[in-house]
């Protein structure tokens, strides 16, 4: 525990909180371009936050002191969920507070808050997206969870940035079982931040929404925090998939602060790549029936098992 | 030796009390004052002395002593051990809060006069804490009968509604078959020394094939108390039945105590449980806990949706209960330790949580009158202190960090991660996907746990008359603030407690879970794995962000807020009846988990002038099993009858039969 463990520490957060727009700049980009589109700034989201917080709040008079709290919840569990994640260095201080079990649990604690801050205000469409988001996430998160799994019975932790030292640091990293958590993993990762083929985040088009039907009565700070935190979800989730499937390049063991400016533009590369994949992956398919979104999570559940079950049998 | 030295005559105090306060209530039946003002918050106050003399007793050494009560020449064995000391805790403090409740909560009206009512539950309460102390069969049936009686009569408290009396009729029947089984049970393991006190059973030498007949005819016995697969349907039934306080007591303490019998048994009296007996439990467990979180969504009354929730939580605990047995089966003790802190932290979370969501039903049922989810809503704004206190219980059962659910199911995701030592191959590859079923049922818990309480207390109100609706009395706040505290104690020391339990979990398995010394608040479970959890410091971070964002955002940008009516996408004619319903809400899982149910729809045509949609979801064990049985049972009830002929001849004939019959099978 000394002053450079502290120093990543605070480094990762701030970098999580200042990239995360960033990142969802850089997928639109991406779509953009792919879809024949001209590209809208990769500073776009900046802006759009900086435009909601100069403006005056609108709150329905339905709604109760939960309504106006939960963006604070849902955007403290994103930014503490991001401490956990080990994006840069994998020695955090934060770490042995909270495992990747809790994490699961702070993800899962920002879609209850999101969803009850939906109902609270009574309207239709927020009771709609609170229904569909529980459903997506009762599926998502114990897939997610089976992914941790079989990355922590391979490294004997469940510890997250442990579990990428020791795998960043193995002289094999090839794993029969990573390969199925890792599909399972990424259609996780489409369903949870609300990106095609499950939910569309550039539409309004009210009976198919469901992370935007959850956000409809917010306005001015209050949706940008949620905008930032779900921002933030996108990037923590694209961190969790580099730590546990390409660990290379961070920073590992009691390294000092020369390895952790090399692991930056590693971090920087690493998400440039995943988020033109991402854009790929939301241009080439197309949106589902909202009924059609549990087939797509129980296989990604399926999947992860089947995983969990390989690892199991190869030991591997 | 005085009284106050012993922990056991210090629980056996508190216990007369409370006998002594039941049969106070009958001084004078129909005062409320006396019920009210007086005996139950005195017994709150025996409730928070046991718990006391329990947090103490649990590090001791074990106490044993003689009752010279009851039949002549059959005193009762008592003794206070770990494991005793683990479950009077838990009766004492859940029961402290319940209590307070409940002496705001009993109102006069129809079904049982207050003083009855008060004797009741307190022979409730003193049956369950004997039977956690008794020490030969003998005390332990009558204790197990007297809790199953008494609280028989607390369900039926308002027994001129016909469904009532059949929720009790049907309560009263399998908690005796459930006796009937432990009574065998007990009856195998006295091993033909035909000595019925405890120590008897503990150094009886049974075959594998009489200790495996024991341990399942307790697994019956104790599993239809708990409402275990497919002995569970009294549930769903008898906790809504009951008064509130009761439904609490019966769900957060009750279900517990079937645990401590199981444990008991397994651990204590048969002392070596062979590790394939694990299996039952785990694969009965599994599939309760899916299959109560499944129909919880489903539900429509709010409290039977929190019994559904029960069933859930009792597979969980037998899910963790049946890892023990394997673990320690298999000469892996340090991970029995874990896999048993897990089941006996739950069962302490669950009576804390459990309690406080019932009594939160219990205000939202006085206030409304309504225990249909369908016709009530918004209670955040005329109920806050209710709606608040709810939302404790309802984050720590959906098992959110930082909150007490969570940890115990972190522990049992642990031991369930590494439980791939186990020697048989085949085992050893499925039990890790027992942890999927885990993690799905506690996800599932908290889609039913938002849908509870957004139905209930968020939105707008789909009645008028909840507009009346008013907060809960004084007592009654104290009583849920009490449950809240220990949510919330429970989920940020885990240290504390684990080491506590650890007391527990060596006198039966020989293990404690490592614990850092002091006041640290970092549970690191297993010494060889990297592995830990600080909930205070996972809540302080949380708070600090939540509190620089809170600033940062009120400092730089001082922005007024304006109070207009919901947007709705610019749909101005919104009205309460848009909301989602407790049906709607929980359609998405009846569609996913359709094989589940047997599922009867009424759907109204395009013509219909005044539409109705009408779902009925029901049971299909209840169908399969329990329905066909109940046939059966007529039938031969219905043949068995021709014998009642009605004349007093034909009486004499059948008792010349007998007799006829006995000589000849006497010579």
């Amino acid at each position: 525990m000394n002053a450079t463990t502290w120093a990543t520490q605070i480094l990762e957060v701030l970098a999580a909180l200042a990239a995360a727009p960033l990142f969802l700049g850089w997928v639109n980009m991406c779509r953009a371009w792919l879809q024949n589109r001209r590209a809208p700034s990769l500073l776009l989201p900046y802006h759009g936050l900086r435009k909601l917080f100069n403006k005056d709040a609108v709150i329905a008079e339905t709604a109760s002191p939960l309504f106006r709290a939960a963006p604070y919840v849902v955007f403290g569990s994103m930014v503490a969920a991001a401490a956990i994640i080990p994006s840069m260095g994998t020695r955090l201080p934060f770490t042995s507070a909270a495992d990747a079990i809790a994490l699961v649990g702070l993800f899962a604690v920002a879609r209850v808050f999101l969803s009850l801050a939906a109902m609270d205000t009574g309207t239709a469409f927020g009771t709609m997206g609170a229904r569909r988001e529980m459903m997506v996430g009762f599926l998502a998160e114990p897939a997610l969870l089976m992914v941790i799994f079989v990355a922590s019975l391979i490294s004997a932790t469940t510890a997250l940035p442990l579990i990428a030292e020791r795998l960043a640091t193995q002289a094999i990293g090839l794993y029969p079982s990573l390969a199925f958590t890792a599909v399972a993993f990424t259609m996780v990762l489409l369903a949870e931040n609300a990106r095609i083929p499950v939910d569309n985040p550039a539409t309004h088009l009210e009976l198919t929404m469901i992370h935007e039907a959850l956000l409809l009565e917010y306005s001015a700070r209050h949706l940008a925090l949620m905008e930032w935190a779900s921002a933030l979800k996108l990037f923590n989730y694209a961190c969790i998939g580099f730590a546990l499937f390409v660990p290379w390049g961070v920073a590992t063991g009691e390294a000092g602060p020369p390895a952790l400016l090399m692991s930056m533009p590693v971090l920087a590369g690493k998400l440039a790549v995943a988020g033109a994949w991402l854009a790929v992956i939301e241009t080439i398919s197309a949106k589902l029936r909202v009924f059609r979104a549990p087939e797509f999570l129980a296989t990604a559940f399926l999947l992860a098992v089947l995983g969990l079950l390989v690892h199991l049998l190869l030991g591997a | 030796m005085t009284v106050l030295e012993s922990h056991l005559s210090a629980v056996l105090v508190v216990l007369a009390l409370w006998l002594a306060i039941g049969f106070c209530g009958l001084l004078r039946q129909g005062s409320l004052r006396l019920v009210a003002r007086v005996l139950f918050p005195t017994s709150a106050l025996c409730g928070v002395a046991l718990a006391a003399v329990a947090a103490a007793s649990i590090a001791a050494p074990a106490e044993t002593g003689l009752l010279v009560v009851g039949l002549p020449d059959l005193p009762m064995h008592v003794r206070l051990d770990a494991l005793s000391s683990a479950f009077l805790f838990l009766l004492g403090a859940s029961s402290a809060g319940i209590s307070i409740f409940a002496a705001g909560y009993f109102r006069k009206g129809q079904g049982t006069a207050p003083g009855l009512l008060c004797l009741q539950y307190h022979l409730f309460l003193a049956a369950m804490g004997f039977l956690l102390v008794a020490d030969d069969a003998y005390g332990f049936m009558v204790a197990w009968e007297t809790m199953a009686l008494s609280s028989y009569f607390l369900v039926t408290a308002q027994h001129g509604l016909p469904e009532i009396r059949r929720a009790g009729f049907l309560y009263v029947m399998i908690a005796h078959v459930g006796a009937l089984a432990v009574l065998l049970s007990f009856g195998v393991m006295q091993g033909g020394s035909w000595q019925f006190t405890f120590d008897a059973m503990r150094s009886a030498e049974l075959t594998p094939g009489w200790a495996t007949a024991a341990f399942g005819l307790a697994l019956v016995g104790f599993g239809a108390k708990a409402g275990l697969l497919p002995l569970h349907v009294w549930l769903p039934e008898a906790h809504p039945a009951a008064p509130s306080p009761v439904s609490a007591l019966m769900s957060g303490v009750m279900l517990k105590i079937a645990v401590y019998g199981v444990l008991r048994v397994t651990f204590d009296l048969l002392g070596d449980p062979l590790w394939w007996w694990g299996l039952i439990p785990v694969g009965l467990g599994l599939a309760t806990a899916l299959f109560g979180v499944v129909f919880a969504a489903a539900q429509t009354d709010m409290k039977r949706l929190l019994a559904y929730s029960s069933i859930e939580n009792i597979g969980i605990l037998f899910t963790g209960l049946g890892l023990a047995i394997v673990f320690y089966g298999a000469d892996m003790r340090p991970l029995a330790a874990l896999a048993l802190t897990a089941v006996l932290y739950h069962a302490l979370n669950h009576a804390f949580m459990k309690s406080l969501l019932f009594l939160g039903t219990g205000a939202v049922l006085h206030a409304t009158g309504e225990r249909n989810l369908g016709r009530l809503g918004g209670l955040i704004h005329r109920m806050p202190w209710v709606a608040w206190l709810t939302l404790v219980g309802v984050l720590a059962i959906a098992g959110l960090p930082p909150l007490n659910g969570f940890v115990s199911e972190w522990l049992l995701l642990q031991s369930f991660l590494f439980a791939q030592e186990v020697p048989h191959t085949f085992v050893n590859m499925l039990l890790p996907l027992g942890a999927p079923v885990v993690a799905l049922a506690a996800a599932l818990a908290g889609y039913v746990m938002v849908k509870f309480y957004g139905v209930i207390f968020l939105g707008q109100p789909r009645e008028p008359s909840l507009a009346k609706a008013h907060d809960a009395s004084r007592l009654e706040k104290l009583g849920l603030v009490w449950l809240a505290a220990g949510c919330v104690l429970l989920g940020l020391l885990p240290v504390q407690v684990v080491r506590a339990l650890g007391n527990v979990t060596s006198q039966l398995t020989g293990h404690a879970v490592p614990t850092a010394q002091g006041w640290s608040s970092l549970l690191a479970p297993l010494p060889d794995r990297e592995v830990s959890y600080a909930p205070l410091v996972l809540l302080l971070v949380i708070v600090a962000v939540v509190a620089i964002t809170f600033l940062t955002v009120r400092l730089a940008y001082r922005r007024a807020v304006r109070r207009v009516p919901p947007w709705d996408c610019g749909f101005v004619r919104l009205d309460a009846r848009m909301q989602d319903t407790a049906e709607g809400f929980g359609q998405p899982i009846r569609h996913i988990f359709q094989s589940f149910f047997h599922m009867e729809r009424q759907l109204p045509s395009p013509f219909d002038a005044a539409p109705r949609y009408r779902v009925t979801v029901s049971d299909r064990i209840w169908r399969a099993f329990y329905a066909p049985l109940g046939g059966i049972v007529q039938r031969v009830a219905d043949s068995v009858a021709w014998l009642q002929q009605g004349r007093i001849s034909t009486y004499l004939l059948y008792s010349f039969i007998t007799l006829v019959l006995l000589l000849a099978v006497g010579l």
